[in-house]
């Protein structure tokens, strides 16, 4: 058809005109076809690649953080819990300007220089851009108020209910069930990154450390659409988070009001233990602290005060306190001497005031300067007598007192629930050796024999011991926590000893709260029910030969600490106590009448009925 | 062979319609080509809608442009190719003029001086010269006789050579050689004798690699780096290649749907109204949609080169081929560089890209195409 214009037309350069159309032609369509198979091989050759590729930049996984478990006591009140708290979010990329957003904050929301600096910190580990950072926690409804009113002029801020973790009962159960704080870096580096994955917290101590596993719960995914700004425009499908498991305790949340108040004023331990099943009733450590504010992150100034603080609030006596028993290991003594043959019942000793070993000038004193006179087995539990139990002790020898009086929970980890107890130190000669490396004196068994000396033992022991000798020798752990399956523990062995010694022993303990002369008389007189106890005195400085004990002269942080343990009822032990009042001075005098109240609280709470049956046996409550 | 069919049938379905409405011919208007503008027009405004996030804002705007454009053209229509042939030297000096005057009063926007403000009203000098050099080409060479002179084709390079370096000054490599191209098409089409023309590839073969050590500003160096490697910058000058790849190849044979393309809904793909709006289409529309564009554009320069043969003298021949070329070039380089094969250079997609200027040059083009088209009738 070209050439018929050609022809038409007669100009050589129409000719050529046409012809270069004509390869322009042909260029136009050689360059098209190089679009289509350059289409061709994105949409249909590597389709698959891209359409991949295409929902790698739409689809993203977020995790969905499960709720943590509840703590409940053993009736079922609730002890902590997750509440709404309406956080203060900032987008940084949304702010018109950081330094703006934040001075113009400050004049509606009070915001100390710690919360900045917290979100400061936490802007810079943020992982991916367009990620809200908290900056103040627990908004007041005013502060809510005042930013919904300015949320014009502040884009990028956001006002966000997330659960928060709550302790009801504040102090009164601050070092059992413990507290969860923000994970923190050596955290992050140990924990499993997938289950952690949208959740901020971790339990930090206590319970709420040691069952973290079963409290943390099974996070779930929402697969969202995002834009290119990561902002999610819809949700395409979504994996629920299954929540963490709930938590019994042993622990009866009134009788530990009645043991918060009974140790008020003092730094003191108490481990009350349900002697059948080798769960804690009650676990108060003095003074206490607020976990709260720990769950949002505890102010610099705040967290100091509490590691100022003198009476040390954060320090868990019970576990960590480690305290010379004194007097409260005579009945094991005692026990271990009759079963090594050591004494009779009968066997007696004369104590002057003062014990002296063989061949040797130095004076053991009694606590009491013009002695006991003849004393037995009985007397020498009942009135606290030391030169009887210089004399057996030494007699004995440390290494039999090591071997019976170990498997009682002294010297060695409770294995109780809750981390970092201490073992306290129930001496031998390899320990000496291995810790001091010095031999073992024939003096340091005299110390050892009453309970001074190297020996150590923490509030959570005295329990322990004294709920094994109440039981007549049933070893089982102590537990802060019910079992999940509702299976009570088993007895994990049993203190072999002769029926009748424990009974001796165990009938000596009644009379220093019965006897005439029981040094914790003061307790046993008016009780309705009847109570196993023995009490002691830890000296805190020591005292040089020939020197008195002054209490008035001396400062009161160097005064004696006073401990007590005791069962109760008598007949038919169900608790056990153990306690120690930090500069208490005399354990009959201070700390028996603080274990009585916990006693009566317990006997009322759960009277005995006839056939031995328990009113108060353990009851399961659903939570709330 | 298939451009043979497509030709025979364009002309048969031209001559009848010719036939029975000579209306158009009286207003000028060549019914194929505006049919065929309507065509790109409704299919540009769909598209648009779902680039635009449905937003009726940029819908109703370019349907103004739409309007302007389309006025525009008809009033260009009317003008003689005499007339235009005439006057083909004032707006060629007017736009170097202002060229000249962007690079001392211009206004700044990304590192690069090209609008010009006057009352308010900021408008690019170098989108007259697109127009203004093939006209001035064309007139020059088509009273020449053909094939064109040394000293024909030493003037010609010349009056192509001012503006297109000014233009690069600027800097704006990409519109330079769109330019540069426009006023080239002429002179291949006038005949340029093959000596010529491999002569001249192979001068670019050398001055290639010398441009790109001396000529190149960083920025234009890194796109072509992006080019071969869009990986090596993922966040930077290759983030528009990688989404928009990825845009086009999710979009498979059929597409995702309209107003269903996530990389285009979820503000993944850059520029999705403007220069990579046929990313959209070849998302929401897959390959079909591709190939049913390039087919009405194929169309557009079928008609424009069937104009362009037809026509009554060798101004009106040149003119006519060159603009049409010209406009393919437009569509080859944008969906060159969407799809990454060119570098990104920042050329619209023609009649589809969302914005005024575009569309008001490419109209006035087409009103000059067709008042060559019918200016046989004229003459008759």
């Amino acid at each position: 058809m070209h050439e018929d214009n050609a022809f038409k037309d007669p100009g050589q350069d129409y000719r050529l005109f046409v012809w270069r159309v004509v390869a322009a032609v042909l260029v136009v369509m050689l360059l098209s076809s190089a679009l289509a198979w350059r289409y061709y091989q994105l949409q249909v050759v590597r389709h698959h690649e891209f359409a991949t590729r295409s929902d790698r930049n739409r689809i993203q996984l977020l995790p969905v953080p499960p709720t943590r478990g509840l703590v409940f006591d053993r009736n079922g009140e609730l002890l902590a819990y997750n509440r709404s708290s309406f956080n203060l979010m900032v987008v940084r990329e949304q702010t018109r300007g950081l330094e703006q957003t934040l001075s113009y904050l400050r004049n509606i929301v009070e915001l100390s220089d710690i919360d900045i600096e917290r979100f400061q910190r936490q802007l810079e580990r943020r992982q991916r851009p367009y990620e809200a950072v908290p900056l103040k926690f627990n908004l007041s409804e005013e502060e809510q108020a005042a930013i919904a009113i300015n949320e014009y002029h502040l884009p990028g801020v956001q006002v966000v209910a997330e659960p928060v973790r709550h302790y009801p009962y504040g102090e009164m159960f601050s070092h059992v069930i413990g507290y969860v704080g923000r994970i923190n870096d050596r955290e992050q580096a140990e924990i499993d990154q997938r289950a952690y994955s949208g959740t901020h917290v971790i339990g930090k101590t206590g319970v709420e450390r040691s069952y973290e596993d079963d409290l943390l719960g099974e996070v779930g995914y929402e697969a969202v659409e995002t834009n290119s700004r990561g902002r999610v425009m819809r949700v395409l499908e979504r994996t629920d988070p299954s929540p963490g498991q709930n938590i019994h305790l042993y622990i009866d949340a009134r009788l530990q009001e009645v043991a918060w108040k009974a140790l008020e004023g003092w730094r003191a331990g108490l481990v009350a233990i349900e002697i059948e099943t080798g769960g804690v009733l009650a676990m108060v450590s003095r003074p206490g602290f607020d976990p709260n504010p720990f769950v949002t992150g505890i102010s610099q100034s705040g967290y100091q005060a509490l590691l100022d603080d003198p009476d040390r609030p954060l320090f868990d006596r019970n576990l960590f306190g480690q305290y010379p028993p004194g007097s409260t290991i005579k009945p094991i003594v005692a026990l271990a001497g009759l079963e090594r043959g050591t004494m009779g019942r009968n066997y007696r000793v004369f104590d002057p005031g003062f014990y002296q070993l063989p061949n040797s000038s130095h004076k053991y004193r009694d606590w009491r300067r013009t002695g006991h006179g003849w004393v037995d087995m009985h007397k020498a539990i009942v009135e606290s007598c030391d030169t009887y139990f210089y004399d057996i002790g030494v007699r004995m020898g440390i290494d039999y007192m090591h071997q019976f009086m170990t498997p009682f929970g002294l010297g060695e980890r409770t294995g109780i629930d809750i981390p970092g107890e201490r073992r306290g130190i129930m001496p031998s000669r390899d320990w000496k050796t291995g810790a001091r490396g010095q031999p073992w004196y024939p003096g340091d068994t005299v110390n050892t024999s009453i309970g001074q000396g190297y020996m150590l033992t923490t509030p959570l022991q005295l329990a322990v011991s004294t709920a094994r000798i109440a039981s007549k020798g049933v070893i089982l752990t102590p537990r802060v926590v019910q079992p999940s399956d509702g299976v009570p523990n088993e007895p994990e062995g049993r203190i072999e000893a002769r029926s009748e010694h424990w009974e001796w022993v165990l009938a000596a303990m009644e009379d220093v709260a019965h006897g005439e002369r029981g040094t914790a008389r003061s307790i046993g007189r008016d009780a309705a029910y009847r109570i196993g106890a023995k009490t002691g005195t830890a000296q805190v400085v020591g005292i040089a030969q020939g020197e008195k004990y002054d209490a008035s002269r001396l400062a009161e942080r160097h005064r004696d600490h006073a401990l007590f343990v005791g069962y109760a009822p008598a007949d038919n032990p169900r608790i056990a106590i153990g306690l120690v009042v930090e500069n208490g001075e005399g354990g009959g005098s201070t700390a028996a009448p603080m274990a009585r109240i916990v006693m009566d609280a317990f006997m009322e709470l759960y009277p005995e009925l006839d056939g031995g049956e328990l009113a108060g046996e353990v009851i399961k409550v659903a939570g709330p | 062979m298939r451009q043979q069919d497509f030709q025979h049938r364009l002309r048969e379905l031209g001559s009848g319609l010719y036939g029975r409405t000579s209306t158009w011919r009286r207003f000028h208007i060549d019914l194929p080509l505006f049919l065929l503008l309507v065509m790109l027009a409704g299919a540009g405004l769909v598209v648009l809608h779902s680039a635009s996030g449905g937003s009726a804002y940029y819908v109703q705007r370019q349907l103004a442009y739409w309007g302007i454009g389309m006025t525009i053209m008809v009033v260009v229509a009317q003008v003689s190719p005499r007339f235009l042939a005439r006057w083909a030297l004032l707006p060629y000096l007017v736009g170097v003029l202002l060229l000249m005057g962007v690079l001392v009063f211009g206004v700044g926007a990304k590192g690069a001086q090209r609008w010009l403000e006057v009352g308010g009203f900021r408008f690019q000098p170098s989108e007259i010269l697109k127009l203004a050099v093939p006209l001035l080409l064309a007139s020059y060479l088509g009273r020449c006789a053909l094939p064109p002179r040394v000293k024909h084709i030493v003037v010609a390079l010349a009056l192509v050579g001012m503006p297109t370096v000014l233009v690069a000054m600027q800097p704006d490599l990409g519109t330079a050689l769109l330019i540069a191209v426009a006023g080239v098409f002429v002179l291949l089409l006038s005949g340029l004798q093959k000596r010529y023309l491999f002569g001249a590839a192979a001068a670019a073969a050398v001055a290639g690699p010398l441009m790109w050590a001396y000529g190149m500003r960083d920025y234009q160096k890194q796109r072509v780096i992006t080019l071969f490697d869009p990986y090596s910058d993922r966040l930077g000058a290759g983030w528009n290649i990688i989404q928009s790849t990825t845009a086009i190849g999710s979009g498979g044979v059929s597409g995702k749907g309209w107003m269903q393309g996530t990389q285009s809904q979820l503000d993944f793909l850059p520029e999705s109204h403007t220069d990579f709006i046929i990313a959209v289409l070849a998302e929401e529309f897959g390959l079909m949609g591709v190939l049913a564009l390039l087919g009405l554009y194929l169309l557009v320069v079928i008609r424009g080169l069937w104009i362009a043969v037809q026509a009554q003298t060798m101004f009106s021949r040149l003119l006519a081929g060159s603009l049409t070329l010209t406009f393919f070039i437009y569509v080859f380089v944008n969906m060159g560089m969407v799809s990454g094969v060119l570098p990104v250079v920042g050329v619209p997609l023609p009649l589809m890209s969302y914005g005024g200027t575009s569309i008001v040059t490419l109209m006035l083009g087409f009103g000059i195409l067709m008042s060559i088209a019918t200016e046989k009738k004229r003459g008759v």
